[in-house]
């Protein structure tokens, strides 16, 4: 089975067995290693991309179940300004600057899931602790990251 | 890289709900997959054993919405938490599901995880099922050689044992309309808020004479205590329904908790029920 998908704006097709967890492909195939890899079992968030506008696991997606998708992966973000230099998305932006990443494991799912509620801020009725509740972060003790997102949010509600 | 062995599986990706079926009763030991949100973490760990696997996300036009029936609310299998906590009728009149829709995971598992899954899964500790049974859901079994519906409380046999045959899947929950003016109350007691498997869950429902109440993490599996119910409808005062709900429940022990805690929980749980949902409170 041929698996097509558009990843971060790219047509992308792979062989991989249906099976194969959509992280894996990600890394493995796409060698898109931004995304992270943590528990394998949905507890922790390293692997979190947006799959059709929507915030997944992706260590818990069969790749099959990506077929048609569009996903996005925290390698998508940045834009190239006229000049050749990078953009960085205001969450990752923010996120520089609040230091909300140390070691940085978590950084690449806690950022998507950001970014993703600054989209669809509806989706989390509770606010930012439930939007990053699925997102585990065994360094910053959370308080930067929560800076940063509010940071982000002010910077205006990024498309 | 989690996989190594992702050969062992065979895959059927049925286009349409006949194929779904055919494959389901041709194929030995066909394992469906939903949103994969408990296969998936089986596989990682390298906990399930090989079988062949069918992934039923093609059948979303068909199985993915949620809808209105003759008064009744239709889940289809392949619908959400996310779809839940966001469908306007389900908000307006079956706030239970909607509560347990929220406490179930995180946002990323909620997108993925299905209701259905959710039952199947046959867990005593599955968040959904105390609000299925608290509302009086029937679940709706497909296969080749027909159609059949069943009760979500006569659904369990057992610990992780369920009435679904080999050849069956399910295609939808259906759920009829709570009694006008009902009361609906909610508590998952966990360790934590968010992603943590209950110690104890409680779904209740209070109409003008009639109380259900059902309780998760408790026994082998999801269950009702009718004779609280009972004592409840004819008047009981709370200390005397939570001395009946002592006679009824007898909860085990295990790494989550133990036995005489889950009670006294049990029995804190219902005396608020009794508060929140009293006819004038
Ligand atoms: C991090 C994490 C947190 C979780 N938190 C909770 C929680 O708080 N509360 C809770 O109750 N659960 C929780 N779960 C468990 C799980 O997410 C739910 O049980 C979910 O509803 C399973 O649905 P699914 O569609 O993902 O199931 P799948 O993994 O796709 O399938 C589960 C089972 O159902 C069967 N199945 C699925 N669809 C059908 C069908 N149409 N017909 C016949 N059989 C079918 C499958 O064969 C399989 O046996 C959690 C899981 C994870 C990974
Ligand atoms: S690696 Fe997917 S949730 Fe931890
Ligand atoms: S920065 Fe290390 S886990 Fe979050």
């Amino acid at each position: 089975m041929t698996i097509r998908m558009t990843i971060n704006g790219r047509d992308c097709t792979t062989d991989a067995n249906p099976m194969t967890p959509l992280l894996d492909v990600l890394r493995e195939s796409c060698r898109l290693t931004g995304t992270k890899y943590g528990c394998g079992e949905g507890e922790c968030g390293a692997c979190t991309v947006i799959m059709n506008d929507e915030l997944v696991m992706s260590c818990l997606v069969p790749v099959m179940q990506a077929e048609v998708a569009t996903i996005e992966t925290v390698e998508g973000l940045a834009r190239m300004a006229d000049d050749g230099a990078e953009i960085l998305h205001p969450v990752q932006q923010a996120f520089l600057e609040c230091g909300g990443a140390q070691c940085g494991i978590c950084t690449p799912g806690m950022v998507m899931a950001g970014v993703h509620h600054l989209r669809h801020p509806e989706l989390a009725p509770d606010g930012l602790a439930e939007a990053l509740e699925g997102n585990l972060c065994r360094c910053t003790g959370y308080s930067a990251i929560f800076r940063a997102m509010e940071r982000a949010a002010e910077a205006g509600r990024p498309a | 890289m989690i996989v190594s062995n992702a050969v062992r599986y065979p895959t059927y990706v049925p286009a349409t709900v006949a194929e779904a079926l055919e494959q389901k009763a041709g194929v030995a030991n066909l394992l469906p997959i939903a949103g994969g949100t408990e296969v998936m973490v089986m596989f990682n760990e390298g906990l399930l054993a090989p079988c062949p696997v069918q992934s039923l996300h093609r059948l979303a036009p068909e199985w993915g919405g949620i809808r209105e029936a003759e008064g009744s609310l239709v889940i289809g299998a392949l619908a959400t938490y996310t779809d839940v906590r966001h469908h306007p009728v389900v908000r307006e009149r079956y706030p239970l599901l909607v509560e347990a829709a929220r406490v179930t995971g995180a946002l990323q598992i909620q997108n993925r995880g299905t209701l259905v899954g959710n039952i199947v899964n046959g867990s005593p500790a599955a968040d959904t099922v105390p609000a299925l049974f608290a509302y009086g859901a029937q679940v709706r079994l497909l296969s080749t050689r027909g159609e059949r519906t069943v009760a979500v409380t006569d659904f369990y046999t057992g610990y992780r044992k369920t009435v679904l045959r080999a050849d069956e899947l399910i295609s939808e929950i259906v759920i009829p309309p709570p009694a006008d003016g009902a009361r609906h109350y909610y508590r998952k007691v966990g360790t934590r808020a968010a992603q943590a498997i209950s110690k104890v869950v409680v779904a209740g429902v209070r109409g003008r004479d009639s109380v259900r109440l059902a309780w998760g993490s408790v026994g082998p599996t999801t269950l009702r205590t009718p004779k609280t119910e009972a004592a409840i409808a004819s008047g009981a005062d709370a200390d005397e329904a939570v001395a009946t709900l002592a006679t009824e429940m007898s909860p085990l022990d295990d790494i989550r908790s133990t036995r005489d805690y889950r009670l006294a929980v049990s029995q804190n749980l219902l005396r608020e029920f009794l508060k929140r949902t009293s006819p004038g409170g």
